[in-house]
C-alpha cells in the first residue's frame, strides 16, 4: 500500500483536531500548552507534504520559521507557566481570569 | 550684533527660572540683585542690538530671528522668532532702561517681606512676557507676551493677597483685561482669514479691503484699551494701585499699559488701510479718556490713585496721537512718560516707605524737609508732566496737540479738549506736590477716627461721673434711713424712761417711808429722773444726725441730675468734635484736642514718636536716574530742525510713510507752544492759588461731580453685580446644560456602550480560543463557499 500525500493530510487534520478540542476542552495550562503545540506541528505536516507534492521548498522554509517561533513561544510560555504555578499551585486555565471586563 | 536679539527675552526668562528653582534658597538680597542683573543683561543686549541696527542703512533696519516652528499646521504655521525694528528696540529700550532701575528700587522698597523672592520672580516673568510681546515676529506671539503681562499684572497686584481687596483688585484687573483680549483675539483670526497669515512681515505689507481693515481695527482698538485703559475699559486700572509701588511704576504706568499704543503704531499699514473714522474713534476715545481721568485726578486724595488717573490720561494722549496719525509723538510721549510717570510712582512709593504706609496726601505735607532727595527728583517729574519747558513732558505733549491741532477733520476740537487736559494735568499734579512737600506736616495729625475715639472716651468719662454720683446717692440713702431708725430707737428709749420714772415714782407712793427698802425705791426714782434727760438729749443728737444725713441726700440728688445733665450734653453735643477737614490746603489748621488731648489712642502716640525718613540709596539712585532722563528726556526729538528729530528719524522706516505730516507752519506752531505753556503754567497758578496761598475753598474744586469716571465705575459694579449677574447665570446654565451636557453626553455613552459590551470579555482563555475557532471556521466555510461559487 502506497503512502500517498493524503495520509500525511489526514494525519495532519487529526491531530491538529485534537489539538485544537484539547485546547478547548482542558483546563491545565501545561496540557493546554502541549495542544497548541500539537496545532503547531500539525501544520507543519501539512506544509512538509505539499512541499514534497508540489516540489516548492518554500513550505520547507516556512516550517524552520514555524518551528524558531514556536521554539522562542515556547520559552515564553512555559516560564508564564512555571511562574504561575509557583504562585498559584493547582491554578487552571479558568482560573487565571484577571483580564475579565 | 543682530543674532543677540534673542538674549533680550531669554535673559529675563532666565532670570524668572532660576528664581523658580533656588529664589527661597538666595532669599533677601540675593533673589533681588539676581532678578537685577537678569534685567540689566538684557538691557546691555538691547544696547548691542541698538548699535547693530544703527550700523545699517536706515531703510534696511529691519531683522527677521527664526528659532522654531512652534505650530505647525498645514497651511497655517507660527514660528517663534523676533521681528526687530527701529520701534521694537526703542520699546525695548526703555523697558529694560526704567525696568532695570525700577528692579533696584524693589530692592530697597520690598525690604523685609516675607515673599521678597517671589516677588521677583514674577517681576522678571513680567519683563521676560513684555519683551516677548514687542519682539514677537507674529500677532500669536505678541498675544503670548499680552497674555504673559496680564497674568503677571494680576499676581502682582495681588501680591499681599492676604488683604480681600487687594486679591478682588487682582481679579478686577485680569477680568476686564479679558474683555480686551477677546476683541485681540476676533482681530488675530480675522487678520489670518484675510492674509492667510499673522506674521507682522506679511501683516505689515498685506493688501486688505477697507472693510476688513476697519473690521480688524477696531477689534484691536477693543484689545489695545482693555490693556491701555481706555474708555470703556478703564476701571481696572485705579484698583490696581493695590499692588506694591514699583509695580505701579513698571506695570501700571511706563510697561504693559503702553502696549495698546505699540500694538497700534506696530499696526500702522492696517490704520492707514482703515476707514477714516475708525482712526478718528481711536482719536476721539482716547482725548475723551485723557480729560475724563484728568478730571476724576482732581478729586482724588490718595497719592497714588492720582497718578493712576493721571496715567490712564496720559495713555489717552498717546490714542489721541496715534488716532491722528501722530505715530512719532506718540511713541515720543510713551517714552518721556515711561521716564515722568515711573519717576513719579516711585517718588510716591518712597514717600509712603518713609511714612509708614500713609497714602492719604491729606496727611503728608512738608515733607521736602525730611525727604529732600524723593521731593527733589519728584518736583522735577511734576515739571515734566505739567509740561513747563525744558522738561521732557512739555516737548512731547506739544507735539499730540500739535498732530491734533493738523488733523483734518475735527482736528481743533481735539487739540482744545487736549489743551483742557493739559490745564487739568498742571493743576492735579501741582496739588499733589504742594499737599504732599509743602506746607505744614499734617503727618503728626490726629486723624478723624483717633478724634472720634477721644471723643467717645470723653463721653464715656461723663457717664462714669452718673455712675458715681448715683452711688453717692444710694449711700446717702442708707445713711438716712440708718439715722431714721437710730431717731425711733432712741424715740423709745425716751419713752421707757418715763415710764421707768413713773412706775418708780408710783411705788415711793405705794410704800410708806419706813417700809422696807424705801430708801432703795427713792435711789430709783432719782436714778430714773437723771435717765430721762439723758434719753431726750440722745434723741436730740439723733435728730440733728438725720437733718444732716438728709441734707446730704439732697445735695447727692443734685449732684446725679448735675452728673446726667454733663453726660448728656457731652454725648448730644458733637460740634465740640473737632473734625478733621476733609479737603485740606498747604496750610490747614490742625484741629484743637486740647480738651481731650490724654485720651487719644495708642495709633496717635505712636505716630508722635515715628520719624518720617529718606529712602535707602536702592531707591534714591533709580530716583536720581530717572529724574535726569525725566529731566532732559526732551532732548530725544527737538522740533527745530529736521536733524534734531532724533526718534523721529529713527522711527521712520517702521512707519512705511504713515505718520501724519501736519500743514501748520513756523508761525502756528511757535503760537501754539506759546499756547500750551501759558495753559500748563495757569495750571501750575491755579493750584498755587488754591492750595498753597488759599484764594478759593479747596472743597469748591473738588467738587464730587468731576469724578465721572468713578461714577462710570461704580454704575458698572452696580450692573455687573444686579442684572449682569443674572444674564451671566442664564449663559452658565446655558453652558451647563448644553455644552457639558454634550461632552458628558457623550462620555457617559461611551461609558454605556462599554457596560454592554464587556460581557464579551470574560478573561477565560479557553472562551477566546473558542472563538477564535468559530471565526476560522467561519472564515473557512466562506472560503469554500467561494471555491463552490467560482468553481460551478
Amino acid at each position: 500500500m502506497e503512502v500517498t500525500d493524503t495520509w500525511y493530510l489526514v494525519l495532519s487534520a487529526l491531530l491538529f483536531t485534537i489539538g485544537a478540542v484539547g485546547l478547548l476542552v482542558r483546563r491545565n495550562p501545561l496540557v493546554m500548552f502541549m495542544c497548541v503545540e500539537l496545532m503547531l506541528n500539525a501544520v507543519n505536516i501539512t506544509f512538509v507534504a505539499f512541499a514534497n507534492a508540489l516540489d516548492d521548498l518554500a513550505g520547507q522554509t516556512a516550517v524552520f520559521f514555524v518551528l524558531v517561533v514556536a521554539a522562542a513561544e515556547v520559552v515564553v510560555g512555559l516560564s508564564i507557566v512555571v511562574a504561575l504555578m509557583r504562585r498559584r499551585p493547582n491554578a487552571t486555565a479558568d482560573d487565571i481570569a484577571e483580564l475579565r471586563g | 550684533m543682530l543674532e543677540a536679539v534673542w538674549l533680550i527675552p531669554a535673559l529675563p526668562l532666565a532670570g524668572f527660572l532660576t528664581l523658580i528653582v533656588f529664589g527661597r534658597r538666595l532669599g533677601e538680597p540675593f533673589a533681588g540683585w539676581l532678578a537685577t542683573s537678569a534685567v540689566g543683561a538684557s538691557f546691555l543686549a538691547t544696547l548691542v542690538v541698538f548699535v547693530g541696527l544703527l550700523n545699517e542703512q536706515p531703510e534696511e533696519r529691519f531683522f527677521l530671528q527664526r528659532l522654531f516652528t512652534w505650530v505647525p499646521a498645514g497651511s497655517f504655521s507660527v514660528d517663534v522668532g523676533f521681528f526687530v525694528d527701529p520701534l521694537a528696540i526703542t520699546m525695548c529700550l526703555f523697558i529694560t532702561g526704567v525696568g532695570t532701575l525700577i528692579h533696584l528700587y524693589s530692592v530697597g522698597y520690598m525690604h523685609g517681606d516675607p515673599n521678597f523672592s517671589k516677588f521677583f520672580l514674577y517681576l522678571n516673568a513680567f519683563a521676560a512676557s513684555m519683551l516677548l510681546l514687542v519682539l514677537g515676529d507674529n500677532l500669536l506671539l505678541t498675544f503670548l507676551g499680552w497674555e504673559g503681562v496680564g497674568a503677571c499684572s494680576y499676581l502682582l497686584i495681588s501680591f499681599w493677597f492676604t488683604d480681600e481687596s487687594n486679591a478682588s483688585a487682582g481679579k478686577k484687573a485680569f477680568v476686564t483685561n479679558r474683555i480686551g483680549d477677546f476683541g485681540f483675539m476676533l482681530a488675530t483670526f480675522a487678520v489670518f482669514s484675510q492674509l492667510g497669515s499673522i506674521r507682522y512681515a506679511d501683516v505689515l505689507t498685506g493688501q486688505l479691503s477697507s472693510g476688513w481693515a476697519t473690521v480688524i481695527v477696531l477689534l484691536f482698538l477693543l484689545g489695545a484699551a482693555g490693556k491701555s485703559a481706555q474708555i470703556p475699559l478703564f476701571v481696572w486700572l485705579p484698583d490696581a494701585m493695590a499692588g506694591p509701588t514699583p509695580v505701579s511704576a513698571l506695570i501700571h504706568a511706563a510697561t504693559m499699559v503702553t502696549s495698546g499704543v505699540y500694538l497700534l503704531t506696530r499696526l500702522n499699514p492696517v490704520l492707514a488701510q482703515a476707514d477714516a473714522w475708525a482712526t478718528g474713534l481711536i482719536a476721539w476715545v482716547g482725548v475723551i479718556t485723557a480729560l475724563v481721568a484728568a478730571l476724576a485726578a482732581v478729586v482724588q486724595n490718595d497719592i497714588k490713585k492720582v497718578l493712576a488717573y493721571s496715567t490712564i490720561s496720559q495713555l489717552g494722549y498717546l490714542f489721541l496721537a496715534v488716532g491722528v496719525g501722530g505715530y512719532i509723538p506718540a511713541i515720543f510721549h510713551m517714552v518721556t512718560h515711561a521716564f515722568f510717570k515711573a519717576l513719579l510712582f516711585l517718588g510716591s512709593g518712597s514717600v509712603i516707605h518713609g511714612l509708614h504706609d500713609e497714602q492719604d496726601m491729606r496727611r503728608m505735607g512738608g515733607l521736602a524737609k525730611l525727604l529732600p532727595i524723593t521731593a527733589g527728583t519728584f518736583i522735577i517729574g511734576w515739571l515734566a508732566i505739567a509740561g513747563v519747558p525744558p522738561f521732557s513732558g512739555f516737548w512731547s505733549k506739544d507735539e499730540i496737540l500739535l498732530a491734533a491741532w493738523n488733523h483734518p477733520s475735527g482736528g481743533f476740537v481735539l487739540w482744545l479738549l487736549g489743551l483742557i487736559t493739559a490745564l487739568l494735568t498742571a493743576f492735579y499734579m501741582t496739588r499733589q506736590v504742594i499737599l504732599t512737600f509743602f506746607g505744614r506736616t499734617r503727618f503728626f495729625d490726629p486723624t478723624q477716627e483717633e478724634v472720634d475715639i477721644a471723643f467717645a472716651g470723653l463721653v464715656g468719662a461723663a457717664q462714669a461721673e452718673v455712675d458715681k454720683a448715683e452711688a453717692a446717692l444710694e449711700t446717702a440713702r442708707d445713711a438716712v434711713d440708718k439715722a431714721q431708725i437710730d431717731v425711733a430707737k432712741r424715740q423709745q428709749a425716751v419713752n421707757e424712761a418715763a415710764e421707768t420714772l413713773s412706775a418708780a415714782q408710783a411705788a415711793v407712793a405705794a410704800s410708806s417711808p419706813d417700809a422696807d427698802g424705801y430708801d432703795k425705791l427713792v435711789k430709783a426714782v432719782d436714778k430714773a429722773d437723771k435717765a430721762v434727760p439723758k434719753a431726750a438729749g440722745n434723741l436730740e443728737k439723733a435728730q440733728a444726725k438725720l437733718v444732716v444725713a438728709e441734707a446730704a441726700l439732697s445735695d447727692a440728688e443734685a449732684q446725679v441730675l448735675v452728673a446726667i445733665d454733663a453726660a448728656t450734653a457731652a454725648a448730644a453735643d458733637t460740634s465740640r468734635v473737632p473734625m478733621v477737614p476733609q479737603h485740606v490746603t498747604a496750610f490747614s489748621e490742625r484741629v484743637d484736642v486740647a480738651e481731650f488731648a490724654d485720651r487719644l489712642p495708642d495709633s496717635y502716640r505712636s505716630r508722635q514718636e515715628y520719624h518720617p525718613h529718606e529712602s535707602p540709596w536702592t531707591m534714591t539712585v533709580p530716583l536720581i536716574a530717572l529724574a535726569g532722563l525725566a529731566a532732559v528726556g526732551g532732548g530725544l526729538n527737538l522740533p527745530f530742525t529736521h536733524d534734531l528729530h532724533f526718534l523721529g528719524n529713527w522711527l521712520e522706516p517702521s512707519l512705511f510713510g504713515n505718520e501724519a505730516h501736519g500743514g501748520a507752519g513756523a508761525g502756528t506752531k511757535w503760537v501754539l507752544a506759546i499756547i500750551a505753556i501759558t495753559i500748563g503754567l495757569a495750571g501750575v497758578v491755579a493750584a498755587f492759588a488754591v492750595y498753597l496761598r488759599r484764594k478759593a475753598d479747596p472743597a469748591v474744586v473738588e467738587n464730587p461731580r468731576l469724578g465721572l469716571a468713578i461714577d462710570y465705575d461704580h454704575a458698572l459694579a452696580r450692573f455687573v453685580g444686579g442684572p449682569g449677574t443674572k444674564l451671566f447665570d442664564r449663559v452658565a446654565w446655558f453652558d451647563r446644560t448644553f455644552i457639558d451636557g454634550a461632552v458628558n453626553g457623550m462620555a457617559s455613552a461611551v461609558s454605556g456602550v462599554g457596560e454592554r459590551l464587556r460581557v464579551l470579555q470574560p478573561g477565560l482563555i479557553r472562551n477566546y480560543a473558542l472563538g477564535i475557532s468559530l471565526g476560522t471556521g467561519f472564515v473557512a466555510l466562506w472560503f469554500l463557499l467561494r471555491l463552490w461559487e467560482v468553481g460551478s
